[in-house]
């Protein structure tokens, strides 16, 4: 009986059915080989006030090398071969010209760069065949307005996470919110994000100040905070915008209020963190753990979900073209199991990657966004971030 | 609700002995299992496991549970009039699912963490074979003859085919994302696998192995994503299929022969695996979420009642009264 199968086996290959050391493959057949290159513009880390969490220095790419780990095993059975080229540009080298070579090599690559480098590099005439993911820039341009038809985005945006925040606040009907912003460019930006989320969802940021506390500073951030909150007034949640991680740790009980912390400290929505275990992420967290020996990072997860997106393309297509590819990405066949608890997929509007987002305290998982209630004729998902109606990327538009 | 109840009880009671019997429940983070009577629709022991227990089952004469202890890297054995640990069996690392051949020896495990199958003789307590399959290998299914082993892996969404003698992949067929379970028809003719975050049920044509049909579930009112089916059962005549939809809360009567799902049961919350009666006539599912299992009439379809039982409540098995529970 058991001859007959595995010879039936064989020859249903056409219909997906993979046998391995089947005569199809044995006899020479070369593997579909995938080259994809994870492209590094190092920037330098501005200074923090605290040096508890310093950045890991395989940020991002330790999700990609994981990613293709994944890949590599499904492709074993599928006679598919992927690699991961790693081109790391210095802080202050030329970044187009490496780009350029790394598209002489691969159509497929997972940038971990800048805004303005992103963009640089989505325009090389090089890269107009080629699928460019970005797995570090948030920014809303990206996906609006500059957005550009080769790069898509696995992280999510600013706006996305705003959204996920409000949808909590909303929620649990806190709805009179102040806020401390940095200055940096970042921080700007999101405060700006939960700012415009906030009007979305009904709430008011009534009054917002920025923490630009610099040679002035004569105590520590501890010991400004109260007297720098408490001209703030009553509220029901303070937000911070600190993207760099740099005094949002320190706010948290010394505030004038006993209120609560939500944004870049607090309350977090995060694309990834440690105390996500539901949904089989407990899995995906000791895969990444026992590779990198460190917990994940939102970083490492956008990486990794660009990776497992141009591998699940690769699975049901049989193709490694770039454009092939991309049609896949963007159509509603493709569905990537995220450890997320919902399918992930990609807006045909502006490449953004659809996902929930955590909401997360160190120690906890709070709740997920979408929230309960939050409904959308298409997909819940697009409650979170710029939807179609309202997007102004033209560049997907066919 | 309570007549209704009344109405169940007197008819438990006038039930012939074959009914009779127990479900036994891994509760996945409280480190135990609970067991309901099925005439009184009440948990009667609580007994405690190794670390994070989820797949169970009995071995064919009822005298031995095997049970997945994920956390403690090891399968248990377990004398169930007594619920003491016989012994460990070497199970590979992190078990999560596992399937007694017919020959009533060899346990085929999925170590999920370790993208291996492991081979298990439950007799000599050594392991016969570690088959390496795709990442996240979870639903395991053996066929009536013995002679086709199962896994699906769930981040490489494949159901990978083993040669029972050889120990070998003999083939790797694609299904929808997140492979959860998979279940051989009567008579071997057709595998079953579901897709959690798919949304689907694969039914392959065992001979060639070829895709037959796929199965979709739409609940008014849950969103698609939400509907993610998981565990599922044929009832005995192997005329329907009941399929657990995780987070939709529901459970689906699908008619196996037609592939049209015919009913939708709401449960508790996060429904993940479930048991029948011996004689068949009741459904036990566990729902993870709301820490309780739903007691389900097979041939009304409804809900009859929820049991309270152990936290995230995720394996079930059943154990007739004539095995002495």
């Amino acid at each position: 009986m058991f001859k007959h199968l595995a010879k039936a086996s064989a020859l249903a290959l056409a219909a997906l059915t993979i046998a391995p050391n089947s005569p199809v493959l044995a006899q020479g057949a070369k593997p579909l080989a995938i080259p994809v290159i994870y492209l590094h513009q190092e920037q330098p880390a501005p200074p923090v006030l605290s040096n508890l969490d310093p950045i890991p220095a395989d940020r991002g790419m330790a999700g990609a090398q994981l990613g293709l780990a994944d890949n590599l095993t499904t492709g074993s059975f599928m006679g598919h071969a992927y690699s991961l080229e790693v081109i790391t540009v210095p802080e202050g080298g030329d970044f187009l010209a490496s780009a350029k070579s790394a598209l002489s090599q691969s159509a497929l690559v997972i940038a971990d760069a800048p805004a303005s480098a992103l963009l640089a590099l989505a325009d090389l005439p090089e890269a107009q065949e080629a699928l460019i993911f970005n797995t570090s820039a948030p920014d809303g341009a990206l996906r609006g307005a500059d957005c550009r038809a080769n790069l898509l985005h696995t992280l999510p945006s600013h706006a996305m996470r705003a959204d996920a925040l409000m949808q909590f606040m909303q929620k649990k009907r806190w709805d009179d919110l102040v806020m401390v912003a940095g200055t940096r460019q970042g921080d700007q930006a999101f405060a700006s994000a939960l700012e415009g989320s906030a009007a979305k969802f009904g709430l008011k940021v009534r009054a917002r100040k920025d923490w630009a506390f610099d040679a002035d500073m004569r105590r520590n951030a501890g010991q400004e905070l109260p007297l720098f909150t408490q001209e703030l007034g009553r509220y029901d949640v303070l937000l911070v915008a600190d993207e760099a991680d740099d005094f949002a740790r320190y706010i948290a009980f010394n505030t004038w209020k006993a209120r609560p912390v939500a944004g870049s400290d607090g309350l977090v929505p995060a694309t990834w963190a440690p105390v996500v275990e539901q949904w089989g992420a407990a899995q995906l967290q000791s895969r990444f753990h026992d590779q990198a020996e460190r917990s994940m990072n939102s970083r490492d997860y956008a990486a990794w979900a660009a990776m497992r997106a141009i591998g699940e393309a690769v699975t049901r297509t049989g193709s490694n073209e770039a454009a092939t590819l991309r049609d896949f990405l963007l159509s509603d066949q493709f569905q990537l199991a995220g450890f997320k608890g919902r399918p992930l997929s990609f807006r045909d509007w502006n490449g953004q990657m659809r996902q929930p987002i955590p909401l997360v305290t160190p120690r906890a998982l709070v709740a997920q966004a979408p929230l309960e209630g939050f409904l959308h004729p298409v997909s819940e998902l697009d409650t979170l971030g710029a939807d179609r109606p309202e997007t102004t990327c033209t560049a997907f538009a066919q | 609700m309570k007549s209704t109840l009344a109405a169940l009880l007197l008819s438990c009671a006038a039930l012939p002995a074959l009914a009779a019997g127990e479900i036994w429940i891994s509760n996945e983070k409280d480190d135990t299992l609970s067991v309901i009577d099925i005439d009184t629709l009440e948990v009667i022991r609580t007994i405690e496991t190794g670390e994070r227990p989820r797949g169970i089952t009995f071995s064919k004469d009822y005298s031995r549970l095997y049970i997945c202890a994920s956390d403690s890297d090891t399968v248990q054995v377990m004398d169930p009039e007594t619920g003491e640990i016989l012994h460990d069996l070497p199970s590979g690392e992190d078990p999560e699912q596992f399937v007694l051949h017919p020959n009533d020896r060899h346990l085929y495990i999925a170590n999920e963490d370790d993208a291996v199958t492991t081979v298990v003789d439950t007799q000599t307590r050594q392991v016969l074979a570690q088959i390496n399959v795709g990442i996240e290998p979870e639903g395991m299914a053996v066929n009536e003859a013995g002679t086709i082993a199962v896994t699906t892996s769930e981040t490489t969404n494949m159901a990978h085919w083993i040669d029972t003698d050889s120990r070998t992949l003999f083939a790797n067929t694609l299904v929808d994302s997140r492979p959860r379970h998979a279940e051989f028809t009567k008579e071997d003719s057709e595998l079953w696998v579901s897709s959690e975050i798919g949304g689907t049920i694969t039914v392959f044509d065992t001979s060639d192995q070829s895709e037959k049909a796929k199965i979709s579930f739409a609940i008014d009112g849950v969103h698609p994503d939400r509907v993610q089916p998981v565990g599922f059962e044929f009832t005995e005549d192997g005329k329907t299929v009941f399929v657990a939809l995780g987070p939709a809360n529901h459970i689906a009567a699908v008619n196996a022969e037609t592939y049209e799902v015919e009913d939708y049961i709401l449960v508790g919350r996060r429904v993940w695996h479930m048991a029948f009666s011996p004689d068949g006539t009741l459904l036990f599912t566990t729902n993870g979420v709301s820490g309780d299992v739903t007691v389900i009439d097979v041939a009304k379809r409804e809900a009859l009642k929820s049991i309270k039982v152990g936290r995230f409540p995720w394996g079930a098995a059943m154990r007739p009264s004539s095995s002495g529970g």
